[in-house]
């Protein structure tokens, strides 16, 4: 657990979080260490957990008809997986897999979610926290679907 | 950003022949081109500035410089996009071709400013042509900066500029690099998703870090907004704007965006100047 909490300590994400918060999270959470290539979550499987990434990188993917498995998204060292557990039907939307030796921490959400019932105020800054890695998730997805690198209009 | 002396300078607005003497293809629409003056040589084109290049009989594009200039040697290297009817020209044009030079003109990156420094060069599409320099500049001298880390973005890994070198650059010791691409692609094992992501990721240190910006206008706003989230001054984010540019030298307007005329007071600027500006749409 205590590897847990300084992995927690140092992330960006948990900066604004007291000691006691840290704690509660640090009490939900577990390292864990991926080699390359191994799939963490499946598409439609019920979601449960969330995990944040120290080193590595995860690739989203989606089975596509004709396509197989496309990557829409790699995540790296800062970024959150898994975020289907917050939202009914609580399965994961996009599969996950690992695309280099990744190290994380996961969380056990069921827990966190019992204590923040417990404790309104910590379920409200971790919801901040959360939000604010997903607020910059949904930026940089509606930046690239501007397609700002096609050829423009009306050049000389 | 660095103004160049221009004093001695000859007169600008007439255009210098110059043979293409080389054309090297980069994707399905992009050329770099070396040309080679025919007789009268321009000054070399600084890091960051920019030609007009013409072609005769359709007309003149403001191309920044994606060379290095060497000591004794008159050569420019401009790499190109064929997105219009002048470009096109260009980019079609072989060894042998003769066509119009005027400038160089602009601002500089003014890197040896950033000496002792982090370095953050963040690219997006043909925004690798103008900071190419800077990159080479900074292996060039690579102990005069401290950490150099390079985040390229294209559309599909097609369309990375300078695919070899960037190949090269991503197995330097010296270099951190980081290329992601915006759409899905088979067969690329690479990073997906747009050039904010990586460059988040990076763990920079806000005192001691410069970061040289190029790619569409949107890019760079969310990724100087990204590095000032960091700590970043504004001050030390640099970014090289494009405009209209049609004389060159400041005097026709049309490059103008509010009080700076991006042909003389660019393309390279400070996002502390720029910033407020780019958020203005009818700018």
């Amino acid at each position: 657990m205590n590897g847990a909490r300084e992995a927690l300590a140092g992330d960006p994400l948990f900066a604004g979080l007291s000691g006691t918060e840290l704690d509660l999270i640090a009490a939900a959470a577990r390292p864990v260490r991926l080699g390359a290539r191994e799939r963490v979550l499946r598409e439609g499987d019920p979601a449960r957990g969330c995990w944040l990434i120290h080193s590595g990188c995860v690739a989203l993917d989606l089975a596509v008809p004709g396509r197989g498995q496309v990557v829409v998204q790699t995540l790296g060292r800062g970024d959150v997986l898994g975020w289907s557990w917050l939202v009914p039907p609580y399965h994961w939307q996009f599969g996950a897999v690992t695309v280099q030796p990744t190290t994380m921490t996961e969380l056990d959400t069921a827990q966190l979610q019992a204590v923040a019932e417990q404790d309104p105020r910590f379920g409200y800054t971790l919801t901040l926290a959360l939000f604010g890695a997903l607020a910059l998730r949904l930026q940089a997805t509606r930046a690239r679907l501007l397609d700002l690198y096609r050829v423009p209009d009306g050049q000389p | 950003m660095a103004s160049p002396d221009r004093t001695g300078a000859r007169e600008p607005m007439l255009p210098v022949p110059y043979q293409v003497t080389s054309r090297q293809a980069e994707t399905h629409d992009s050329v770099t081109l070396r040309l080679d003056p025919l007789g009268e040589r321009l000054p070399m084109a600084q890091p960051g500035q920019f030609s007009m290049l013409a072609v005769p009989r359709i007309g003149e594009v403001a191309i920044s410089a994606s060379g290095v200039p060497q000591p004794g040697e008159a050569s420019l290297e401009h790499t190109i996009r064929a997105v219009g009817a002048v470009s096109r020209a260009l980019h079609d044009a072989r060894p042998g071709t003769v066509l119009g030079v005027r400038g160089p003109f602009g601002t500089t990156w003014d890197l040896p400013s950033a000496a002792g420094r982090d370095l953050v060069i963040v690219a997006g599409g043909v925004g690798l042509a103008p900071l190419r320099p800077v990159i080479l500049g900074a292996l060039a001298e690579r102990d005069t900066y401290r950490r150099v880390c390079l985040v390229a973005g294209a559309r599909t890994p097609a369309e990375f500029l300078f695919r070899r070198e960037l190949d090269a650059w991503a197995c330097h010791p010296d270099l951190e690099v980081d290329l992601t691409i915006d759409q899905p692609s088979a067969g690329w094992n690479g990073q997906v998703g747009f050039v904010t992501e990586p460059l988040a990721r990076l763990r920079l240190d806000p005192r001691r870090t410069t970061a040289f910006l190029c790619g569409p206008e949107p890019m760079m706003r969310f990724c100087a907004q990204g590095l000032l989230r960091k700590g970043i001054a504004a001050g030390d984010i640099r970014l090289s704007l494009e405009r209209n540019m049609q004389c060159g030298i400041g005097l026709c307007g049309h490059c103008q965006l509010g009080p700076i005329l991006v042909c003389r007071d660019g393309p390279v600027v400070g996002y502390a100047l720029a910033g407020p500006l780019l958020s203005i749409g009818e700018l």
